[in-house]
């Protein structure tokens, strides 16, 4: 059995089941023991798991002291061979072959694209943007396997199929041992270093196989050079990464979980007094506290590059709103602080990034949850730096890295902004009153566009508190000499009779069909279709992402309940202020909310024009085609 | 009647410049005014309840006209004129009545049995005061005959009033003062009505709020508060979402109210609504009208709230006062039936008159700002009405307003003829 796939499938659900359980640290420690029972079944059926996430919440059975305590526990025991990975790793057999692994090739776990998603996964921020795993490792090997065959290139992925046989053997090999001493679990990878360099020196296997192992050989070589530095480092780096990403569906209503992450914390997070009883699994913080503290500790946070920590700043005073604004700031970040990355002595460039990428989210998820958008773009950064080639230096490696992701910005969000305003625009005719909810970027995009190209439309802009992002628009598009109508949301109903479109952004579209968007998008497109008005959602299809969701209360976003009692230029209504303490008055301040797909006429994307019911099978080519191949 | 006219004036004022806010307190407001004209309206000697009648319809018709999106104003004239009618004609039977007797004891000039005639004369009271239906129909007086009875009633009471007057002018005076009276009496009772549905509503909350119940409003309603804080005098221990009522945040004075008879209460947006309403038993609000079809007249965004209710099957109860029930059927109620109030709620102009240059361009202006008051609520997202006489389906208003209003008075406006 592969321990990284298996890792990998065995994380998987825990991304995927976003709204449900998982809190970061139980389902990595709770599902290893259950798949290291049947290592090969879920290796051999892949598509057996891909039930399991959805299916099987992990089961709580670990309270989590246990987990936390264990790796310092077996640190100090185990001083300097301590187990890196497994560690914190119930069952000593995969503990074992979890060291062994990281001994031989440290880089390994980050590789391919499941590689490093035991636990690169687990810190992806807006969980459950990974392939279900039976796409992943498939489509993955065959198309490593031609581009190694022609380009000799070193393929990582290559190593995941290479090595799930290797480690079967290992599994095999030492069914359950018990806790090894250092030496002989050290006897051992030698043991089978030395087989599979007899293997490849033989040079029987496919050529696949064969130059998976080259590398993998070679890189063993390396790693065993510095093994125990490495191994130390690793087992630092495992520790830093588990403080520091919070899970990004972590259950804030469980009180010790919340204690530890808040420990951890680089912002400072006060939890709001009147929690609504609904929402506890999601984090109610103190918006204005927040924002002094990060100012006042600037100097003090080394761990984050300033440029994240601007855009982080920025995110949490408001600065920056809309999923791809919000998007393509954090790229940015991200690029600069590649720029300015230099990987420290005695260690691994692409799993020193990652673990700076990683620590970064965490920093963003404090300051502000991440995006679903968001989510999907650092799994692509982290797969890309998971998938780069060996051979590169640091200064090509950054070059890659920062084209890739500026090929990113442009591919995936501008130019999809203007494909989609390309087939958007075919939807505007004379005559038209067109109507929008806030502020969302495509669609503005299309008013412009369609008003440049001279059709001569009207626009209502429904707009609602307590962010009033309308107004910016109505601005905007009042700027440019098109003629607006400006309403509240409870409105609607009046205004819907005289609309002949309704186009909406949307922040996702889940596979269900479901447009995850901003609060109020649900009551607007409700009324549309009471109206039988058409509604157009136009949203980048990197925004779309594979969880299904049936309500706005399992995952959601919550916003300052202060700006609940204050309403914005409005000083005469302040009914609320004297009474905002009193602990029977909850005010719940809601960011987005799910429109059911039937209340969706069509959906706009870079792909084409299609109803949500296609939605899901987007989400698999697109998954395919650029998240996970080379 | 220079003082009367001075109060008429007066109150229009109010209406139109809207000073008078709520249908309760404009209700109570127009009762009163009425009954102050009617004690001071000089009746002429002969048709009194027409002279009565024509004068109040008169007024009813400057009233409505001053707001005419405050139906109650119209309602509450409309059950003025049926006081009249119904006072009008218990004493025209009460006076056939002790005619007829006289008529056997000492007068033969009639040849009609009287007793056929005190009953004709019931009946046709009550054919005019009933509005066509079924009840109507299936009597065994054929609308014609009806009619008929109720034109020869007339007829002999005027005859009869004449005879009488030559006779016993100081019985007539009695009569005079004792319609006026009566209507009176009545209409103070009326006002009686108006103060207390409040409560006769709010007794019935414990009826429909189980413990634990989750409870969606938006917007106030002083019915509302009334209702809930009377579910929590009783001890019923339940929750209450309240959505805010943009543009004019009402929700949050409700909210204050409920926090402080200590209910849990939280405040969302009212964007938050469809998010919110899975979680949600019940949505109880108030109206601002209730037309005969069953319709409502509501705040807006309550349109909103409804489809989101119905949507998931969350039970959508609706609190009105009989004031509240208008006889008319709503044709085109989003445009008829609804007020624009000031632009300046939604947006500050300050904040907006940089982008809005008049000066140049074609000249109409590239920015407008919609900020209606109502919402109309169709009848098929209603489920319940509750009303100071009970529990009612959308579909059985209109006999409860017949109950209330006389078919003749549907229309208000006086035709130049007459």
């Amino acid at each position: 059995m592969d321990p990284r796939r298996q890792s990998r499938t065995v994380i998987d659900p825990k991304v995927r089941q976003v709204g449900f359980f998982a809190p970061p640290d139980r389902s990595q420690s709770v599902p290893l023991p259950q798949s290291s029972t049947s290592p090969p079944l879920s290796d051999l059926s892949p598509s057996g798991n891909s039930l399991s996430p959805v299916m099987i919440p992990p089961p709580r059975t670990l309270p989590p002291p246990n987990r936390l305590s264990s790796p310092l526990n077996r640190f100090s025991g185990d001083s300097v061979n301590a187990v890196p990975v497994g560690s914190y790793n119930p069952s000593p057999s995969v503990g074992d072959f979890f060291e062994e692994k990281s001994v031989r090739s440290p880089d390994r776990r980050r590789s391919g694209g499941g590689g490093g998603s035991g636990k690169f996964a687990s810190s992806l921020p807006a969980g459950g943007f990974e392939m279900p795993p039976e796409v992943k490792p498939k489509s993955l090997t065959t198309v490593s396997v031609v581009s190694k065959l022609q380009g000799n290139v070193t393929d990582v992925d290559e190593k995941v199929g290479e090595q799930s046989g290797e480690s079967q053997d290992v599994n095999s090999k030492q069914p359950l041992k018990e806790k090894t001493s250092k030496a002989e679990r050290r006897a051992l990878q030698e043991a089978q270093r030395a087989a599979k360099a007899a293997a490849k020196a033989g040079g029987n296997a496919v050529a696949n196989t064969k130059t998976g192992k080259a590398n993998s050989v070679q890189k063993k070589d390396n790693a065993s050079s510095i093994a125990p530095a490495e191994k130390r480092v690793v087992d630092h780096k495992d520790k830093d990464r588990k403080k520091d990403v919070p899970h990004p569906r972590m259950q804030f209503d469980d009180a010790t979980r919340v204690e530890k992450a808040k420990k951890r914390a680089v912002v400072k997070q006060t939890e709001v007094r009147n929690r609504v009883e609904l929402f506890r699994h999601l984090p109610q913080f103190e918006h204005k506290t927040k924002l002094p503290h990060l100012e006042i500790n600037f100097f003090g946070l080394n761990s984050v590059h300033p440029a994240v920590y601007k855009v982080g700043l920025r995110y949490l005073a408001g600065d920056i709103s809309g999923g791809n604004a919000r998007c393509i700031a954090m790229l940015q970040a991200f690029q600069e602080s590649i720029m300015d990355y230099s990987t420290p002595p005695e260690r691994a460039l692409n799993r020193d990034l990652t673990a700076k990428i990683n620590s970064y989210v965490s920093f963003l998820i404090e300051c502000r949850p991440l995006s679903i958008s968001m989510g999907n773009a650092i799994k692509f950064v982290k797969s890309r730096i998971a998938n780069l080639p060996l051979t590169l230096s640091e200064s090509e490696v950054k070059a890659t890295l920062l084209s890739e992701i500026s090929t990113f910005i442009n591919e995936k969000i501008i130019l999809a902004d203007k494909v989609i305003v390309r087939h958007a625009v075919m939807k505007v005719s004379d005559g038209d009153v067109l109507l929008t909810y806030g502020s969302s970027s495509a669609v503005e995009m299309i008013l412009l566009h369609s008003h440049e190209l001279g059709k001569r439309f009207r626009v209502v802009i429904v707009d609602s508190r307590p962010k009033l992002e309308g107004r910016l628009l109505l601005r905007r598009l009042v700027g440019k000499g098109i003629s607006c109508t400006y309403v509240h949301i409870n409105a609607i109903s009046y205004i819907m009779h005289e609309v002949t479109r309704v186009f909406l952004g949307a922040s996702s579209v889940l596979a269900n069909g479901t447009v995850y968007s901003r609060v109020g998008t649900a009551c607007v497109a409700m009324v549309a279709n009471a109206c039988g008005v058409p509604v157009i959602v136009c949203c980048e299809a990197y925004k779309f992402h594979e969880r299904v969701q049936l309500d706005s209360i399992c995952c959601n976003e919550l916003g300052d309940p202060d700006a609940i009692s204050k309403v914005h230029g409005r000083e005469e209504v302040n009914y609320l202020k004297d009474i905002a303490d009193n602990e029977s008055l909850q005010l719940l301040n809601l960011t987005y909310d799910l429109t059911p797909s039937d209340y969706v006429s069509m959906i706009i994307t870079d792909y084409g024009m299609i109803p949500p019911t296609s939605v899901p099978v987007i989400v698999r080519e697109f998954r395919k085609e650029h998240i996970w191949s080379g | 009647m220079p003082d009367t006219h001075a109060l008429v004036t007066d109150f229009l004022n109010k209406l139109k410049k809207r000073k008078i806010e709520g249908s309760k307190a404009t209700a109570k407001l127009t009762a009163e005014l009425l009954r102050s004209v009617i004690s001071q309206q000089r009746l002429p000697n002969t048709n009194q309840a027409g002279a009565l009648i024509h004068a109040i319809k008169a007024i009813g018709d400057q009233l409505t006209a001053a707001n005419p999106v405050e139906v109650a104003v119209g309602n509450i004239v409309r059950r003025v004129l049926h006081i009249i009618r119904e006072e009008d004609v218990s004493l025209t039977t009460a006076s056939i009545g002790g005619l007829s007797l006289q008529g056997l004891s000492d007068d033969d000039e009639d040849d009609d049995n009287p007793l056929v005639s005190a009953a004709a004369a019931a009946a046709a009271a009550r054919t005019t005061l009933r509005p066509p239906s079924l009840q109507t129909l299936l009597e065994d007086i054929p609308p014609h005959s009806a009619a008929a009875a109720a034109a020869a009633l007339h007829h002999s009471s005027s005859s009869a009033g004449d005879s009488e007057d030559k006779t016993k002018s100081t019985d007539k005076n009695s009569r005079s003062r004792k319609l006026k009276h009566n209507v009176i009496e009545a209409v103070n009772e009326l006002i009686q009505d108006i103060a207390t549905c409040h409560e006769l509503i709010a007794e019935q909350a414990v009826e429909h709020i189980h413990h634990n119940e989750v409870i969606l409003t938006l917007g106030s309603s002083g019915t509302v508060i009334e209702f809930l804080c009377a579910a929590k005098e009783k001890k019923r221990s339940f929750r209450v979402f309240v959505a805010e009522g943009a543009p004019r945040y009402q929700g949050h004075t409700l909210a204050k109210e409920l926090v402080a008879r200590g209910l849990q209460t939280t405040v969302i947006t009212d964007s938050a609504v469809f998010a919110m309403i899975s979680r949600v038993n019940m949505v109880i609000v108030g109206a601002h009208a209730v037309m005969a079809n069953g319709g409502v007249i509501a705040p807006v965004g309550l349109n909103m709230v409804a489809l989101a209710a119905q949507r998931h099957a969350v039970p959508f109860v609706v609190l009105a006062g009989i004031h509240k029930l208008c006889p008319l059927y709503p044709h085109n109620p989003e445009v008829l039936l609804n007020e624009l109030k000031s632009p300046s709620e939604l947006l500050d102009f300050g904040e907006m008159s940089d982008c809005m240059d008049f000066g140049s361009g074609t000249g109409s202006p590239l920015l407008h700002v919609v900020n209606p008051a109502f919402d109309y609520v169709p009848p098929k997202l209603v489920s319940l009405f509750i009303t100071d006489t009970g529990g009612h389906n959308p579909s059985y208003m209109y006999r409860l307003i017949a109950d209330y209003y006389s078919a003749d008075d549907l229309v208000l406006q006086q035709r130049p003829t007459s």
